[in-house]
């Protein structure tokens, strides 16, 4: 294999290994704080003993979400070189302010979250689980506004080289930006609400902890309800963009062959990379108008873009089916829960299922993921740069062997990880004292 | 490499900040993740029981994350305000710092996976990898800043490859020697402020120790690096400069002073000055280069071919006056509420 597809198999594997810990990150901070919240606002010790119980779980999570995002930056540098001195002037900075407005917040607060329970009073405790919520969420403005460059590059010019800065205003502002914003959050919310309802569900069957479990399932059932209906929404508006902003990617996540108008979607697909091996049962207009809200819209094909600007279709196919298959199973599932929410107890098969639902969250966040970045290929920044052109002039052998190294020590941590917060899940609040040395 | 500003323009003045801020970034990153990591490497020689050990992570467990940001914050000043340098300083060192990138990785995860389990050997191997593996990082640092001081290989198109084992030249060696050294002691008196009893008297017994290793250290390292870098140059042309020394020599007798008379904070805050001191001697000597070029100084990345657009330059400038101050502001005040002698309540985890 050459240095490209390694460094491209590197990246996606430290992104992937990455993003099994941001969503939770994400969501379960803002659940967190408002566990606290509550607890501040009613003196219910209910509250904290929430807070600390799914607080010590998403310490865990943290842990390897931070660790693994260093490497991150770093790689940009470290194997995308060629990318990084061209788009540095825009991309680069946008990680530098991420670490300086976000980052810095969100790190320096842990600590503070996590050795300052006897410290600080209740009300600064509950602020600093505030502090960590909003400083992750607004990491994840800035690295989906550097994200929104390379999907959708605006505000710059081509200049010495390499794409400036003109606009910053343009580039924070970035239409495609935003709308991965409003739809990779919410998904974390609804992750981390299937996240407590599956944990809750296994104590409730168990009956431990019966109103901690129940508050907690509650809390969670609803959060995934409003967010699965709110990021299914949102994917649809996102879906009408592409049809604007990356035309290839559209047609490939449908495998869309023919520029057509009326274009239908077909109910049984079987793609390829050269077109489909079967398609059959259309749905006239319907693919129009998914792209176009309109069912007589002109639906651009994949054989109107060269070959060596097609997307790998097969799996952006597949991984956009993946995520709305799961996406609509979502709705199903929270909207059944959030209505038996009070009673669930009598539905004991539902309440077994429910731990094993934990991991379609993530897969369908992971599937999301690789319809965004695959889809752009053979861009790495749409339209302006190749992504083989960006890769390092390291040597393979170099790149073979810390790929090689890096997935052994991610999947050894990943799995300890896991396995830990399992341990601690199981475990339940009761024994919420410190452990002593 | 194209020249991309004119001197004494706007832009060249606002790379020059950059290139300030630059060499304060990493001064700031290795004064505190520098006392973390120093910590990590002391921990097998100086706790003997339980009580100890969780007492030496918990000494640094709240402030760890929030000083391995300034690394991030270095790194990403980097890539933002000299996209070319970065992409040169990262790609060239690469095997160092995938390294890097690994153990600092483990090191992160010992802090909270080695609680979660009530098995003495689960918490040896834990404690076994924290110490590895801050103890590598400082290693790690002290080759790669070395060999920027000393001048990477570089052509006219500014990309090279600097493998490890060209890195581990007795000079980068010599410079990863001097920074595990000086962690070590910067660790050390984090934990005359930190700890009580036994533990204490051992950390101080330890700096004292460490202490003149580190000045003979520093000595033969600025004899090594006369000999064998253009760093003095700078120096030889504006004398002035040397003023600079100044700060880590000052660093060092002070933290001696402090240090004797059971003055901890004050030890360890001459202990930073002298990193920082240090830190800018090196920068000062490299300027206007960023990544220096050996054997051929005309490859050399500098301010003038390797900054941002002014533009960007600008907004980060905005960007860093607004933010810097108050991240100092929140730091300082979570190292006044929590960096206390710890009592027994601080020990649970």
């Amino acid at each position: 294999m050459d240095v490209l597809m390694l460094s491209r198999l590197q990246f996606a594997a430290a992104t992937m290994f990455h993003f099994i810990f941001v969503p939770l990150t994400l969501g379960l901070s803002v659940l967190i704080a408002c566990m606290e919240t509550a607890y501040v606002r009613t003196g219910n010790e209910v509250y904290k003993k929430m807070a600390k119980f799914w607080g010590k779980l998403f310490l865990v999570n943290f842990a390897l979400g931070v660790v693994t995002g260093i490497t991150l930056e770093f790689q940009f540098g470290t194997n995308w070189s060629r990318y990084s001195a061209y788009v540095g002037d825009i991309f680069g900075s946008l990680l530098a302010i991420e670490a300086t407005a976000a980052f810095f917040l969100e790190s320096t607060f842990i600590g503070v979250w996590h050795f300052g329970w006897d410290k600080l009073s209740p009300k600064a405790h509950a602020t600093t689980a505030w502090l960590v919520a909003g400083a992750s969420n607004l990491s994840a403005i800035w690295i989906l506004i550097a994200n929104g460059f390379m999907q959708n590059p605006v505000g710059y010019v081509l200049r010495n080289g390499r794409a400036e800065l003109t606009d910053f205003w343009a580039v924070i502002t970035n239409k495609y930006a935003w709308l991965e914003f409003f739809h990779v959050v919410p998904a974390s919310l609804l992750l981390a609400g299937f996240f407590i309802v599956g944990i809750s569900a296994w104590h409730l069957l168990r009956k431990n902890n019966t109103e901690f479990f129940q508050k907690s399932f509650n809390l969670g059932i609803s959060v995934a309800l409003v967010f699965a209906l709110f990021t299914a929404f949102e994917g649809h508006i996102h879906g009408n963009n592409l049809s604007d902003t990356q035309p290839a990617k559209l047609a490939a996540m449908e495998s869309h062959w023919e520029t057509q108008t009326q274009a239908p979607m077909y109910l049984l697909v079987i793609p390829g990379e050269d077109g489909n091996v079967l398609q059959a049962l259309p749905l006239p207009g319907v693919l129009s108008f998914l792209a176009y809200n309109d069912f007589n819209a002109e639906v651009k094909g994949l054989n109107d873009f060269p070959k060596e600007d097609r997307p790998p279709v097969v799996l952006s196919f597949l991984s956009f089916r993946l995520m709305v298959g799961l996406g609509t199973l979502f709705i199903l599932v929270a909207a059944f829960g959030f209505l038996v929410r009070s009673k669930v107890h009598n539905y004991p098969l539902f309440l077994k299922a429910l731990p094993f639902c934990i991991p379609l969250p993530y897969i369908a966040l992971w599937a999301g993921w690789t319809l965004t970045e695959v889809g752009r290929q053979p861009w790495i920044v749409y339209g302006l740069m190749r992504t083989s052109d960006a890769v390092s002039p390291v040597g393979g052998a170099e790149v073979g062997f810390t790929l090689v190294l890096m997935t052994l020590l991610y999947a050894l941590l990943g799995a300890v990880g896991i396995w830990l917060m399992v341990k601690l899940a199981k475990k339940g609040p009761e024994d919420n004292t410190p452990i002593q040395v | 490499m194209t020249t991309l500003m004119e001197t004494g323009s706007l832009h060249y003045y606002l790379a020059m900040i950059w290139f300030i801020l630059w060499g304060v970034l990493w001064a700031v990153y290795f004064i505190l993740d520098g006392f973390d990591l120093g910590v990590g490497t002391l921990l097998p020689f100086l706790a003997r029981t339980e009580t100890e050990k969780r007492a030496m992570f918990n000494a640094t467990g709240p402030f760890w994350d929030g000083n391995e940001v300034w690394l991030i914050a270095a790194g990403g000043v980097t890539f933002a305000a000299f996209p070319y340098a970065y992409a040169q300083m990262f790609s060239g060192l690469y095997m160092a710092l995938m390294l890097l990138l690994f153990t600092l990785i483990v090191r992160g995860v010992s802090f909270e996976f080695r609680s979660k389990v009530e098995s003495p050997a689960w918490k040896k191997i834990w404690d076994t990898a924290h110490a590895v593996c801050s103890f590598l990082p400082a290693l790690l640092l002290g080759v790669a800043f070395a060999n920027i001081f000393q001048g990477i290989p570089l052509d006219e198109t500014g990309f090279s490859q600097a493998g490890l084992f060209g890195l581990l030249n007795p000079y980068g060696i010599a410079g990863g020697i001097l920074f595990v050294t000086i962690f070590m002691m910067h660790g050390a008196l984090w934990l005359c402020i930190r700890t009580t009893g036994e533990l204490k008297q051992r950390a101080e017994n330890v700096a004292t120790k460490l202490w003149p290793g580190v000045v003979i250290l520093t000595v033969l390292f600025l004899a090594y690096t006369a000999m064998s870098t253009q760093l003095f140059a700078n120096y030889m042309v504006y004398p002035i400069l040397f003023v600079i020394l100044l700060l880590p020599v000052a660093g060092l007798v002070l933290m001696r002073t402090y240090l004797g008379a059971g003055k901890y904070w004050m030890a360890w805050a001459s202990s930073c000055l002298y990193i920082g001191g240090t830190a800018l001697f090196g920068v000062t000597g490299i300027f206007p280069a960023i990544i220096p070029s050996n054997p051929n100084p005309a490859h050399s990345l500098t301010i003038m071919n390797s900054a941002s657009s002014a533009l960007t330059l600008e907004i980060m400038l905005v960007v860093a006056v607004i933010f810097v101050p108050l991240v100092i502001g929140y730091q300082s005040w979570v190292y006044k509420h929590f960096a206390t002698a710890m009592t027994e309540d601080d020990l649970h985890y």
